[in-house]
């Protein structure tokens, strides 16, 4: 297959926050002690009128902006979520439209708990690969909730990554070398249909789903590509808190400290399908050419997506032509909200 | 270029004159419905211009929006049956806020183009039969839908965006729109018909509930029922019938961008100045003859906007004039005897009707202990919506 | 509620989601929302699609504390003129601010409008956010 890659991303992160302390307030939890415990210290919040389709419009905007394509150049757009506004009803149309990449075009919607994102990479990488389409548009985005009170409310937060996957070598400024997935059936965690807010099966989540599953595809890549721990520069793994993406580090003999940089769960909570897509983006703000990022999504349910991706020369250039917002402006842009007005926000109010 | 038609206009056609005059009590009517208060109104103008009934040729019927409102279409045809005026032809005017004012001048035209020799003029709204909501949605409706009310336009918003440009470009204060609510709670207080019935203080407004800023609530018309009606004839008949009948010496209508987005200024209403400058023309008067003068203040913001535009007050002066109570009853130009649609109240459609009520009364030295002395001219301007239409009326003593 | 007509939102979706106007080529002017006549040259116009940038400042703004129906979650809210930087001005919410003033430079943001009811559809448009 020929050689495809990133040849623009960009991510768009709600400026509201709420502390973990403020949620634990509310149920008489000690703040610090599960701010220690999950490795999180705020999340975002979505305004009132975002969701995930604004998010996913956001960020796609900022990544046709840093590959300077034209949007009508995009024959396919997959938006992954978890909370895609409509249960019948696209969200990758609503982006189709707000950037002017209809009607020639292909678009659809894609569910896997938080690794539809990087499902729409794989399957972009598909019709890109093969001269389907000339450029596709991958997109995770979320606006997740927790049930009030439940542990995952702490880190349910909002975000969106987007990543314009193309196949002209000056274009790409970072080239998928190589993917593969790690896929079961795994019942850790679900939301029913008209289900409010979703369920889990506790400390299940760990070892038999997240950590088995990027164990698992990260492994799998090594051994498919032939490369090993040391020959990365960044790992990024799917941070459904602050904790888990170090300690499959650990548990993989890799050194934690390349996987601080791409970690943002900690400051913005887990974004779901945005969270490692946001990672990746994190770390392409501050990598070098040649240098090695792989990349290793989790989805419940239960299955991990890795990449091994090689930024190139062309980076720097459009790293600095590029004058849309970038990941470091979203982090920097925030508010802080209390309990009630999160509720609102959230829509957890019956009115 | 099309004529304007402000200068050939009075060869061909006819003088008019109001003969009778009538309104009902404006407020929450719990008690009376929409046909209720125009019967009400149309038998009071009726029996002031001592008619029958038979001399009546032809009916107008200004309201914005009784479909919304009362579920109520086709009402040209609903008043003509109840005032027992069948089969005269009876036609409904809409032009949002303008719809009395509008209806008037349709009604004029018609008497004047020798048409019709005696028509009714009604105005009507049925406002409080409504849930508050979906009355603004209603009035929004005078707005543009698609592009200011689905992006959460309300019209307090939308005179709030003018007033914070006036604010912005001539340093009016919230204060001296406050006195233009006070002025008209005043005068209000001497109108038995008017909604409200108490003086208010600048502090009342200045301590009230922001709607939208800089707009609070005493900066706001209230919403109104109400119900006015007048009788045209040409001038010539007039005489017969009525010992004082007023003479409409100027009838001037314009238009401009539905959205207050799309015009050039937001700090005037054009429509309001060249109706003004062709109801002068016609008229051959000035601003300085005008004696009394009831304007559309929908907010307080307004009649500010409306004294300037209508020539009484150099642009940008509205609002400290109105502060140094140079508007108030007797001062240089009493505005708003009435009330205006501040005190008075706003029962949209019968608004610019009850105007030319009010000048009749105060031309025919009738306006009881409101009255503008010495007062030998009179005008009336009628806004629709945030000013895409306004209608200007002068009126004299024959 | 003229919103619930999927056909009125389905139709102004180039200018709602993507700020797409017209130009009169005939006296240079652009117009947002499109106009399909120039007002100005009307026969002679000659009409033409415009991408509007989004880039703009404030021309007016008000908070509305009393919002009409439909927008209770999103009240008190900041209504605008924005005067884009091709030269029309529009009215929308700015977001993610407290406080403006005229003159404030801002840029368009896809958000949502409103929705019809709990089942209903979704309106998507434009909204402002200070730059």
């Amino acid at each position: 297959m020929q050689s495809v890659g990133i040849v623009g991303y960009g991510v768009c992160v709600p400026k509201y926050r709420i502390k973990v302390q403020e949620i634990a307030r509310v149920w008489g939890e000690e703040g610090d002690r599960i701010s220690a415990s999950l490795g999180i210290i705020e999340k975002s919040v979505p305004d009132i009128d975002e969701d995930a389709a604004t998010l996913a419009v956001e960020a796609a905007r900022n990544a046709i902006a840093f590959a300077k394509i034209k949007p009508d150049a995009i024959g396919a757009i997959y938006v992954g979520s978890e909370s895609h506004p409509y249960a019948v009803k696209p969200t990758a149309t609503i982006v189709a439209e707000a950037i002017g990449a209809t009607p020639n075009l292909t678009a659809a919607d894609l569910e896997f708990a938080c690794k539809a994102g990087t499902a729409g990479i794989q399957i972009c990488m598909g019709l890109v690969g093969a001269n389907m389409v000339r450029y596709g548009l991958a997109i995770g985005a979320d606006t997740s909730q927790g049930r009030p009170g439940d542990a995952l409310e702490y880190t349910a937060s909002a975000g969106a990554a987007a990543f314009v996957i193309g196949r002209e070598k000056e274009e790409i400024v970072a080239e998928i070398e190589a993917t593969c997935s790690f896929t079961t059936d795994t019942p850790d965690f679900w939301r029913r249909q008209h289900a409010e807010y979703p369920s889990h099966g506790g400390r299940f989540t760990g070892a038999p789903a997240y950590f088995r599953h990027i164990i698992g595809a990260t492994q799998a890549l090594f051994e498919k590509t032939g490369t090993r721990a040391a020959d990365y520069d960044y790992f990024v793994f799917h941070q459904p808190n602050g904790k888990f993406p170090i300690e499959a580090a650990k548990k993989m003999g890799i050194d934690p400290q390349k996987v601080k940089p791409g970690l943002f769960t900690p400051i913005i909570g887990n974004t779901y399908s945005g969270a490692s897509p946001i990672g990746l983006c994190g770390v392409l703000d501050i990598a070098k050419p040649g240098q090695r990022i792989l990349l290793t999504s989790f989805g419940s349910g239960a299955g991990s997506d890795a990449f091994a991706i090689r930024v190139t020369d062309a980076i720097e250039k459009k790293r600095g032509e590029y004058c849309g917002r970038r990941l470091s402006d979203y982090l920097n842009d925030k508010e802080y909200i209390d309990y009630a007005i999160y509720v609102k926000h959230r829509r957890k109010l019956k009115m | 270029m099309l004529s304007t038609g402000a200068s050939s206009r009075c060869d061909a056609m006819r003088r008019v004159a109001i003969v009778g005059v009538g309104m009902s009590k404006f407020g929450e009517e719990w008690t009376r419905g929409f046909r209720d208060m125009i019967i009400e109104a149309g038998v009071r103008a009726v029996e002031d211009a001592n008619l029958h009934g038979e001399e009546i040729d032809a009916m107008y019927i200004g309201t914005m929006a009784p479909g919304s409102l009362v579920g109520q279409e086709h009402v040209g045809a609903l008043v003509a049956d109840f005032l027992g005026l069948t089969p005269i032809p009876s036609i409904r005017v809409e032009a949002a806020c303008a719809s009395g004012g509008v209806a008037l001048r349709t009604g004029y035209l018609a008497v004047a183009s020798g048409m019709h020799d005696c028509v009714v003029v009604g105005g009507v709204e049925k406002m409080t039969d409504t849930p508050g909501n979906e009355v603004a949605s209603a009035l929004g409706g005078a707005g543009d839908q698609e592009w200011e009310l689905f992006f959460g336009a309300t019209f307090p918003a939308i005179y709030a965006l003018m007033a914070r440009r006036h604010m912005h470009q001539y340093g009016t204060t919230e204060e001296q729109m406050a006195a233009v609510a006070v002025k008209n709670h005043a005068n209000a207080a001497k109108n038995k018909y008017a909604h409200f019935q108490n003086e208010i203080t600048i502090e009342t407004v200045m301590k009230s509930k922001y709607i939208a800023s800089p707009l609070k609530l005493f900066d706001c018309s209230p919403i109104t029922d109400g119900a006015a009606a007048v009788i045209l004839m040409p001038l010539e008949k007039a005489k017969h019938y009525c010992e004082q009948p007023i003479e409409i010496v100027a009838s001037a209508q314009a238009s401009d961008m539905l959205a207050l987005h799309s015009r050039e200024s937001m700090v005037e209403l054009k429509a309001t100045k060249i109706a003004a400058k062709k109801a002068y023309e016609q008229a051959k008067l000035q601003p300085k003859d005008i004696d009394v003068v009831e304007v559309h203040d929908c907010f307080t913001i307004a009649e500010i906007m409306a004294i300037e535009d209508l020539g009484f007050f150099p642009k940008g002066q509205g609002g400290k004039a109105s502060e140094e109570g140079r508007t108030a009853l007797n001062a240089e130009i009493s505005v708003n005897s009435s009330g205006g649609l501040k005190g008075c109240g706003h029962p949209v459609g019968a608004t610019g009707v009850k105007q030319a009520v009010e000048i009749v009364w105060q031309l025919r030295g009738k306006a009881e202990g409101r009255q503008v002395k010495d007062c030998e001219i009179g005008m009336t301007h009628n806004v629709g919506g945030s000013g895409a239409t306004a209608v200007v009326h002068i009126m004299k003593k024959v | 509620m003229p919103s619930e007509n999927l056909a009125i939102t389905w139709r102004r979706i180039p200018e709602r989601y993507r700020l797409v106007g017209t130009f009169c080529r005939n006296c240079q002017t652009s117009y947002f929302p499109a106009r399909k006549l120039c007002p100005k040259c009307r026969r002679k116009g000659k009409i033409e699609q415009k991408q509007f940038s989004g880039r703009g400042k404030i021309y007016s703004f008000t908070e509305v504390t009393a919002g009409p129906s439909g927008f209770e979650k999103q009240t008190p809210y900041i209504l605008a003129i924005v005067e884009l930087e091709e030269g029309p001005k529009l009215t929308a919410q700015i977001v993610g601010a407290r406080k403006v003033k005229i003159g404030d430079a801002v840029e368009a943001v896809f958000r949502k409008i409103i929705e019809d009811s709990e089942e209903g559809l979704i309106h998507y448009g434009y909204k402002f956010r200070l730059v």
